[in-house]
């Protein structure tokens, strides 16, 4: 039997090692992730971002056990953590708050380290992701690494980003500033049992008022990509994100962040929106994949030496990197 | 980065509440480049075998400090059989009696580490089992 064989069959360990392949970007990989590719597309992808300490983990826990216990939704768990920036390493600790969650057979977890990737995922983590959707988990929860104010891949990745704040973070000029806040399709208050949660809600809340985009342009290895709503229903439909609170470590709210997330669904069903998402998500990774073969092209065609020389002249100023530029690539990709 | 990570499981079955140990393995690890999955306290041997055959994991450590690790380390060595990852290799730490050592080894157990071991040793230990 093939490993894909395998994987539509739901052979948990065969799809354990094409995560490892997977991640690893091994031939052997790549081959299965084109056999497994008209298989996706018919999972629903929920990211979830935030601080650090703001309870992600936690929260993702309780979702998924929501989404078993009441609606019996087979699901996949994608757990990024950072990889330290010098050894390569990585304490992978997010499953520390899903015990709850083992034992079941239509759960499964998988952790991963951001190997060197800034955007608050890991290069592979969109194609571990298609390899769930192939293996027939209907919800592929993302959770990103502890994220600050730019990391925003997730928005790319997933049809539903949940922002996870919690009490006590930051005042309302945080909530005003650009990034992580704009990506949110559902705003989370977690540890609503804490002090200062109506100052939360209430800065969070002005913020949406303030203003909302009609018009999402997404940079992407420095191009930008932007997605507009429909036409037809830009201020008919509009999708204003709702703030939902939450006690994660009680299971208090998650009821009511689910049905919002159902509502979000619905919404970008009917406005076309989710069409759209894929249409941008799949965009973004075939032009990823062409300057990838691109570059890759590239260091086949040129010798190291004649890199080299080049980088040199750059270094002693004798010339500049754009003629650089023009120089090794003359003649080539015309 | 293309190369094969070492990845790791850290696990502490069992009820003794003490993690220092396995979290101070667990940074040496980290520190040494290979991805750790540390999944905390009171795991029971089938939640190390499902965490490790979901993360495909190389390694598996087993920090026991009180005393049940003849009990507990033959069903997860068990779990992990039956489950298809005989490639995984078993590594633990804690409080273990010199006259425990032969008959875990026999079991299949890589490398056993008390009380003053260094994190080095292990590090080395477990790229030779790697890299055998």
């Amino acid at each position: 039997m093939t490993s894909s064989e395998s994987i539509l069959r739901g052979d948990r360990l065969a799809l354990a090692r094409l995560l490892t392949k997977v991640e690893n970007d091994s031939p052997d990989g790549r081959a299965t992730l084109i056999e497994l590719f008209p298989h996706t597309g018919k999972a629903h992808l929920i990211g979830v971002t935030g601080a650090p300490g703001t309870g992600k983990s936690s929260l993702v826990n309780q979702l998924a056990l929501h989404y078993r216990k009441a609606e019996d939704k087979r699901v996949a768990i994608v757990a990024v953590d950072p990889s330290s920036p010098f050894t390569g390493g990585a304490v992978l600790g997010d499953r520390v708050r899903m015990r709850d969650l083992s034992g079941d057979p239509n759960v499964f977890i998988r952790s991963m380290a951001s190997r060197g990737s800034l955007g608050g995922l890991a290069q592979a983590t969109a194609n571990v992701v298609q390899v769930f959707d192939a293996a027939g988990f209907d919800i592929v929860i993302v959770e990103t690494v502890g994220a600050g104010q730019s990391e925003v891949d997730i928005a790319r990745l997933a049809h539903t980003t949940l922002v996870v704040e919690a009490p006590g973070l930051g005042d309302d000029i945080q909530a005003i500033k650009a990034g992580i806040l704009e990506i949110a399709d559902i705003l989370v208050v977690n540890k609503a049992d804490r002090p200062g949660v109506e100052n939360t809600e209430k800065s969070l809340k002005s913020m949406l008022e303030l203003a909302h985009p009609t018009t999402r342009v997404f940079k992407h290895h420095g191009t930008y990509m932007s997605m507009s709503m429909p036409e037809s229903n830009q201020n008919a439909n509009l999708w204003i994100p709702p703030i939902q609170k939450t006690v994660s470590t009680e299971g208090k709210g998650i009821p009511e962040l689910v049905a919002a997330i159902a509502r979000h669904v619905q919404h970008l069903r009917s406005s076309g929106d989710w069409t759209l998402r894929e249409r941008t998500r799949l965009e973004v990774e075939l032009e990823a994949l062409i300057r990838d073969s691109l570059m890759t092209k590239f260091r086949e065609d040129i010798s190291s030496q004649q890199y080299e020389e080049t980088l040199e002249k750059v270094i002693q100023r004798n010339i500049s990197p754009w003629e650089a530029v023009r120089m090794l690539l003359n003649g080539r990709l015309k | 980065m293309t190369d094969k990570k070492i990845r790791v499981l850290v696990a502490k079955p069992g009820l003794d509440g003490h993690d220092r140990g396995a979290k101070v393995v667990a940074r040496a690890l980290r520190d040494a480049g290979m991805e750790v999955i540390y999944t905390g306290l009171r795991q029971t041997p089938e939640m190390i075998a499902e965490a490790a055959l979901q993360e495909d994991v190389d390694v598996v450590g087993l920090s026991i400090l009180s005393g049940a690790h003849m009990a507990l380390t033959p069903r997860v060595l068990e779990l992990l059989r039956s489950n298809g990852q005989m490639n995984v290799k078993v590594f633990i730490g804690g409080i273990i009696p010199d006259e425990d050592l032969s008959r875990l080894k026999e079991l299949g157990v890589t490398g056993v580490y008390g009380p003053g071991a260094s994190t080095e040793d292990i590090i080395r230990d477990i790229k030779i089992a790697m890299a055998g």
